[in-house]
C-alpha cells in the first residue's frame, strides 16, 4: 500500500473535515435551541468565503499584499465572522422569529427560500464567475512553507485551518460549558419557557446562537477558500448538505459530535475521491447519512430524547 | 351579546368580515361568503378557458407556454398531495419528475434502441415512479420534517448528479463503457408519443393530451381527498399520534402519499420529454424544486385550485420577464399591487406614488447635474419612454449598483419592522431604489430576477399569509 | 362477566426511571374502572401502554383474550380500544364532523382508487360513514349537530372539545374507551354532565370505561370499582369507599402527617 497516498489523504481529510466541523457546529447549536434546521447555513458560509476573498483584494489581493500576512489573515478572518454573523442574525429576525410558534413545515420553507434568495443574490452580486484566493501566492508552499516528515506532507496553509478549527472548538465549548451566555443557551435549548421564566431573554440567547453558529459558518468559509482556493456562489448548497450530515452523524444539538461527524464526512470524502473517483463521493456521504439515520438516528453522540405523550 | 342559541363564533366571524380593511377588503368579503364547494366549480368553470386557448394562441411559442402552464400545474397538484394534504416536506420532488421522464427516453428513443409502444410505457413509468416514491417515503417512517425534508433534498441532488456521471459506467461484465444516461448531453432523440393510433407529433397536440391528464388528475384528487383516504392524510397532519390512535395507518398513509406525488410527476416527466424530444440533467435541478414550491406556496397548499393558481403564476412570470417591455409591466405591476396590499388605508397610496414619482425626477435632475455622463436613458419603448427621465439609469457602475441592491433589501426588511408615518416616509425612496436596481440591472437578466423572486415569495408567503391565496388559515396544536 | 383487559406483571421504565412496576390490572366487560393517583403515578403511561404507544419493558397485556403487546398503535385501535387525552388532541383544521368520520378509518375499506372512480361501493360507504358520525354527534345532545357540524373543530368551546374528543373515540367502533381525565377544566355544572354522559356510555353505549380522573365527585359517582397507583405501583384496588378511606391512598395524595394527623382526631 502507498503510504504516502493514504497520508495524503489522511491530510486532505482532516482539512476538509475542519471545513465541514464548523459548518455542522453552526447546524447543531441553531437546531439545539430552535429546533430548526437552517437551510440557509450553506449560504452564510458562501457569504464568508466572499468576505474573505473581498477582504484580500482590497488589502491588494494574494500576490501583493499591502499589510504583512498574519496580519492579513486574522482580518480576513474577522471579517469573515463578523459578517456572515451578521449575515445570520438577520435571518433569524426576519425569517424565523416570526415563525416561532409555527407548525415546523413553516420555518423550514422560509429557510429554503431564503437560501435560494441568498444563491440568487451572490449570483447577482458576484457574477457566475469563480474566485480564487490564490493562496500559494499568500503563504508559500514551498519549502519554507510545508512540513515533510516522512509519508507526511502538509502545507502550512492546512496546518493553519486545522489548528484554527480545533482553536475555535475549544473556544466554543469553554463558552458553551463555562460562561453565563453558555449555560443561558443550554437552558433555553431544554426548555424555552420555563428559561424564560428565570429571567433568561430566549430571544437574545438566540440571536446569540446564530451569531455565533453563522461566524464559524464563516470561518469555514475562509478556510476553504484558503486551502481549495475557489468561491463561487453555488459553494454553499453542496457544503451545507454535507454540513448537515456531519451534524446528524454527530448527533444533533451535540457540539462534540458535530466536530466528530465533520471529520468522518471529511474523510470520506478525501478517501473515496482518493481510491474510488470524485464523482460518487456525493453518494457515499448521501449513504453514510442513510445509514445513520435508519440505525442511529440520534447520531453517534446523541442521547435519545425522551417526549412525554 | 349573543342571543340564546346563537353560536358566538359565528357572529364574530360575520363581524369581523364586515372590518376587512385594505384594498383587498371587498374582494375578501365576497370570497368569505362564497363556501369552498362554490369556490371550486368556480374554479372548474376557469378551467374551462384551458381547451379554447390554442385557438386563439397564434404561435408556437405560446402554445408551448401554454404546455408549460399545465407541466406545471400537474407538478403542483402531485407536490400538494405530500405537502399540502399529507403535510410532508418533501424537497427531492423534483427527482420523480427527471424520473419519469429519463425512464421514457430510456424506453422509448435510440438511447439503448428500444422503442415500446407509449400505451405500454406510460403505465411503465407511473408504476416505477410510484416505487421510487414508496422508496423514498421510507425514511419517512422514522424521520420528522426536518430530516425528512435534508433526506430528500440530498437525494435530488444525488439524483442529477447520477443522470450526469452515468454515461460512462463499466459494469463488471462488459468490457466498454455503458452510457445510460447520456451525461450532461442527456438524451436526445426521444420518440413522439403514439396512443391508440393518435400521434403526437405538435406542440398543440401534446397541449391537448396534457389537458386530458390534467383533467383526470383534478377530478381524480378532488374525490380522493373528499374520501377517507383524504381525511386519513389530513388526520396524520393534523396529529398523527391521534389519528393512529384513531385506527388511522399513518404510516402507510405517508408512503401513499409520496408514491402518488411520485405517480403524477413521473406521468408528467415523460410527457414533457416528448415534448422537449430529448431530457438534459439541467432540467431537473433545485431551481425547478423551488419554483414547484414557490407555485404551491403561493397558491396555497392544500388546496387543489390553489395549487394550480399559483402554477399558472408562477410558469407565466419566466415567460413574462422573457422581453424586457413585458418585465417591466410585470415589475411595476407588482410594485403598485403591493403598496396597494400593504398600505393602510390604501387610498395613501396615490400619494406615495405621487411622492415617489417626485422624489425621482428630482433625483435624476440632480444626478444629471453634477455627473452629466452617468446618465444614460432608458432603451426601449413602451413604458421605458415614460420612466426615461424619471429612473437613473447608469452606465457602467456595477458595484454602485450592488450596493444599491443590497440596501434595497435592508429597507425592505426595516419597511416590515416600522409603522405609520416613518413607514409612509420611508417607502418612497425605497420605490426608487426599487426602479432603480431594476432598471439598472435586474430588467436584463431574467433569470436571477425569477430566483429572487422565487426565494422571496417563499419567505414572504410563510411569514405574511402562509395559507396562500386560496388556501383557509390553519390552526395549529398548542402542544 | 369476563375480563375484557388484563394487564400481567406490567413494567415500563424510562432512563432510569420505573414508572410503572409490576402492574396487574383487570377490567372485565361492561365495567367502569377508575384509576386515581397523584400526580407522576403513571396513569398515563398506563395508557400508553395499553394503547401501544409504549411497549412494556415486561408483563403482558391481553384485550378480549388477545396478547397485544407490540402490536402497531393502529391495529390496537382497531380490535376495539379507543382513547381520550389529557391534553386534548383533536383535528383542530377538520370539520367536527369530519373529525369522527376520520376515526372510522379502520372499519371502512374504500381505496384511494374507488374513491377516486366513484364507484358505487365507496359511494355507499361515504354515505355509511357519514350517518355514523352524526349518530355519534347526536349522543352529546344538540350540542355537537347541526350547522356546527360544519365548523372547524378549534371553533368549539373547551366543553364541546371534550365531548367532541369522546365522540371521535367513539367512532372507531370499540369495545373500551379509555377516557383520560374526561372532567379537566370543568365547571361543576359541565362536570355533573360528564358524570351523567360516562353512564350513559355504558348503558346505551354498551363501552366498558376505563377512566383517569383526579375530580372524586366523579370517580365516586361512576365506578364500579377503583384503583390507587402511586409510583407506578397499584395501592389500593375495590370500591369508592374503601379506597377513599385507604391509609396508603390518604398517604399517598396528602403525605404521611396527614395519615397520622387523621388517626390522632379519631382516635380523640
Amino acid at each position: 500500500m502507498d503510504v504516502d497516498f493514504f497520508v495524503q489523504q489522511l491530510v486532505n481529510g482532516l482539512t476538509l473535515g475542519s471545513v465541514y466541523a464548523l459548518i455542522a457546529l453552526g447546524y447543531s447549536m441553531v437546531y439545539g435551541i430552535l429546533k430548526l434546521l437552517n437551510f440557509a447555513h450553506g449560504e452564510v458560509y458562501m457569504f464568508g468565503a466572499f468576505i474573505g476573498y473581498f477582504v484580500l483584494s482590497a488589502l491588494g489581493g494574494a500576490s501583493s499584499p499591502s499589510i504583512p500576512v498574519a496580519p492579513l489573515l486574522v482580518i480576513m478572518f474577522l471579517a469573515a465572522m463578523l459578517g456572515a454573523g451578521l449575515l445570520g442574525v438577520v435571518i433569524e429576525r426576519y425569517a424565523y422569529r416570526p415563525l416561532r410558534n409555527a407548525p415546523r413545515i413553516a420555518p423550514l420553507i422560509s429557510a429554503i427560500g431564503v437560501s435560494f434568495f441568498l444563491q440568487a443574490s451572490a449570483l447577482l452580486l458576484f457574477t457566475a464567475q469563480f474566485r480564487t484566493y490564490d493562496t500559494p501566492q499568500l503563504i508559500p508552499i514551498d519549502t519554507t512553507g510545508r512540513i515533510d516528515a516522512g509519508p507526511l506532507h502538509i502545507s502550512l496553509t492546512r496546518i493553519l485551518v486545522i489548528v484554527s478549527t480545533i482553536g475555535l472548538m475549544i473556544a466554543l465549548t469553554l463558552l458553551v460549558s463555562r460562561t453565563r451566555l453558555g449555560k443561558a443557551m443550554r437552558a433555553v435549548s431544554y426548555d424555552r419557557e420555563a428559561a424564560a421564566m428565570m429571567g433568561i431573554d430566549p430571544d437574545k440567547v438566540i440571536v446569540a446562537t446564530f451569531f455565533i453558529g453563522s461566524a464559524l459558518a464563516g470561518a469555514a468559509g475562509v478556510m476553504f477558500g484558503l486551502v481549495f482556493e475557489r468561491v463561487f456562489h453555488l459553494m454553499g448548497f453542496t457544503a451545507g448538505l454535507k454540513g448537515f450530515t456531519a451534524a446528524v452523524i454527530g448527533g444533533i444539538g451535540n457540539i462534540p459530535g458535530a466536530m466528530l461527524g465533520g471529520l468522518i464526512i471529511g474523510l470520506a470524502e478525501s478517501f473515496s475521491t482518493g481510491y474510488i473517483s470524485s464523482t460518487f463521493q456525493n453518494l457515499i456521504v448521501f449513504g453514510i447519512l442513510i445509514v445513520i439515520l435508519l440505525v442511529r438516528p440520534t447520531g453517534l453522540l446523541g442521547s435519545p430524547v425522551l417526549k412525554k405523550v | 351579546m349573543s342571543r340564546i342559541g346563537s353560536d358566538d363564533w359565528v357572529e364574530q366571524q360575520e363581524l369581523r368580515s364586515e372590518y376587512y380593511t385594505g384594498f383587498t377588503g371587498p374582494a375578501r368579503k365576497a370570497f368569505d361568503r362564497v363556501g369552498p364547494g362554490p369556490r371550486f366549480f368556480a374554479f372548474l368553470a376557469i378551467c374551462a378557458i384551458f381547451p379554447f386557448f390554442p385557438t386563439v394562441a397564434d404561435s408556437d411559442f405560446l402554445i408551448r407556454v401554454g404546455v408549460n402552464v399545465l407541466l406545471f400545474a400537474l407538478l403542483a397538484l402531485g407536490l400538494n398531495i405530500v405537502v399540502g394534504w399529507a403535510g410532508l416536506l418533501d424537497l427531492g420532488y423534483v427527482a420523480f419528475y427527471g424520473f419519469g421522464a429519463y425512464m421514457y427516453a430510456w424506453l422509448s428513443s435510440s438511447q439503448f434502441d428500444v422503442h415500446l409502444p407509449t400505451e405500454l410505457v406510460i403505465p411503465i413509468v407511473i408504476t416505477a415512479s410510484a416505487g421510487l416514491g414508496l422508496l423514498l417515503g421510507l425514511p419517512s417512517w422514522r424521520l420528522v420534517g426536518d430530516y425528512l425534508a435534508i433526506t430528500t433534498l440530498f437525494f435530488a441532488q444525488i439524483f442529477v448528479e447520477l443522470m450526469l456521471n452515468l454515461d460512462r459506467l463499466t459494469p463488471p461484465w462488459r468490457d466498454e463503457p455503458l452510457d445510460v444516461t447520456g451525461g450532461p448531453n442527456g438524451i436526445p432523440g426521444i420518440d413522439d408519443m403514439r396512443i391508440f393510433t393518435i400521434d403526437f407529433e405538435q406542440t398543440r397536440d401534446y397541449y391537448f393530451l396534457l389537458l386530458a391528464i390534467f383533467a383526470v388528475v383534478v377530478v381524480g384528487l378532488y374525490y380522493i381527498n373528499e374520501s377517507r383516504t383524504g381525511r386519513g392524510w389530513r388526520a396524520s397532519r393534523e396529529d398523527p399520534l391521534a389519528a393512529e390512535l384513531m385506527t388511522t395507518p399513518v404510516n402507510r398513509l405517508k408512503l401513499l402519499a409520496f408514491a402518488m406525488g411520485a405517480a403524477v410527476a413521473g406521468l408528467t416527466g415523460s410527457v414533457f420529454a416528448a415534448v422537449q424530444t430529448g431530457v438534459f440533467p439541467q432540467n431537473f435541478e433545485v431551481a425547478l424544486l423551488i419554483m414547484i414550491y414557490a407555485a404551491l406556496i403561493l397558491g396555497g397548499a392544500g388546496s387543489i385550485s390553489g395549487a394550480v393558481l399559483g402554477a399558472i403564476i408562477i410558469a407565466a412570470v419566466p415567460e413574462i420577464l422573457r422581453t424586457p417591455e413585458n418585465a417591466r409591466y410585470l415589475f411595476y405591476g407588482v410594485l403598485i399591487a403591493s403598496l396597494l396590499i400593504v398600505v393602510r388605508p390604501w387610498k395613501r397610496v396615490a400619494g406615495i406614488v405621487a411622492a415617489a414619482i417626485v422624489f425621482g425626477f428630482a433625483a435624476h435632475e440632480i444626478v444629471a447635474l453634477i455627473w452629466p455622463d452617468v446618465v444614460v436613458g432608458v432603451e426601449d419603448g413602451g413604458l421605458g419612454g415614460l420612466l426615461d427621465s424619471w429612473v437613473l439609469v447608469v452606465d457602467d457602475h456595477e458595484t454602485l449598483v450592488n450596493f444599491a441592491f443590497v440596501f434595497l433589501v435592508a429597507a425592505v426588511l426595516i419597511l416590515t419592522q416600522l409603522r405609520g408615518e416613518s413607514r409612509m416616509l420611508l417607502l418612497i425612496p425605497t420605490i426608487y431604489l426599487a426602479a432603480f436596481v431594476w432598471e439598472n440591472r435586474l430588467v436584463a437578466e431574467p433569470s436571477v430576477t425569477r430566483q429572487l423572486l422565487f426565494g422571496a415569495i417563499l419567505v414572504a408567503m410563510m411569514t405574511k399569509r402562509p395559507q396562500g391565496l386560496l388556501g383557509t388559515p390553519r390552526v395549529e396544536n398548542p402542544i | 362477566m369476563a375480563a375484557l383487559l388484563e394487564l400481567k406483571e406490567v413494567s415500563k421504565g424510562f432512563g432510569g426511571l420505573q414508572v410503572i412496576g409490576h402492574l396487574d390490572l383487570t377490567v372485565d366487560e361492561g365495567e367502569i374502572v377508575s384509576v386515581i393517583g397523584p400526580n407522576g403515578a403513571g396513569k398515563t403511561t398506563l395508557f400508553n401502554l395499553v394503547t401501544g404507544i409504549y411497549r412494556p419493558d415486561d408483563g403482558d397485556i391481553v384485550f378480549g383474550g388477545q396478547s397485544i403487546v407490540g402490536m402497531e398503535p393502529h391495529k390496537i385501535a382497531n380490535l376495539g380500544i379507543a382513547r381520550t387525552f389529557q391534553t386534548l388532541r383533536l383535528f383542530l383544521n377538520m370539520t367536527v364532523k369530519e373529525n369522527v368520520m376520520a376515526a372510522t378509518y379502520g372499519k371502512t375499506k374504500a381505496r384511494w382508487w374507488q374513491s377516486a372512480l366513484r364507484t358505487p361501493g365507496s359511494r355507499r360507504e361515504e354515505k355509511e360513514v357519514e350517518k355514523l358520525a352524526e349518530e355519534r354527534l347526536a349522543f352529546f345532545g344538540k350540542r355537537l349537530v347541526g350547522y356546527r357540524m360544519e365548523q372547524p373543530a378549534y371553533s368549539l368551546s373547551y366543553a364541546n372539545r371534550r365531548r367532541l374528543e369522546i365522540a371521535r373515540a367513539t367512532g372507531t367502533g370499540p369495545r373500551m374507551l379509555l377516557l383520560d381525565e374526561p372532567a379537566a377544566g370543568m365547571n361543576p355544572v359541565e362536570t355533573h354532565e360528564i358524570t351523567d354522559l360516562i353512564a350513559r356510555l355504558r348503558t346505551e353505549g354498551g363501552y366498558t370505561i376505563l377512566v383517569i380522573e383526579h375530580d372524586m365527585h366523579v370517580v365516586e359517582g361512576i365506578s364500579d370499582r377503583v384503583v390507587a397507583l402511586d409510583h407506578g405501583v397499584k395501592i389500593a384496588e375495590g370500591s369508592f369507599e374503601q379506597v377513599a378511606t385507604d391509609e396508603r391512598v390518604i398517604e399517598a395524595y396528602l403525605g404521611a402527617k396527614a395519615v397520622r394527623d387523621e388517626a390522632e382526631e379519631a382516635g380523640e
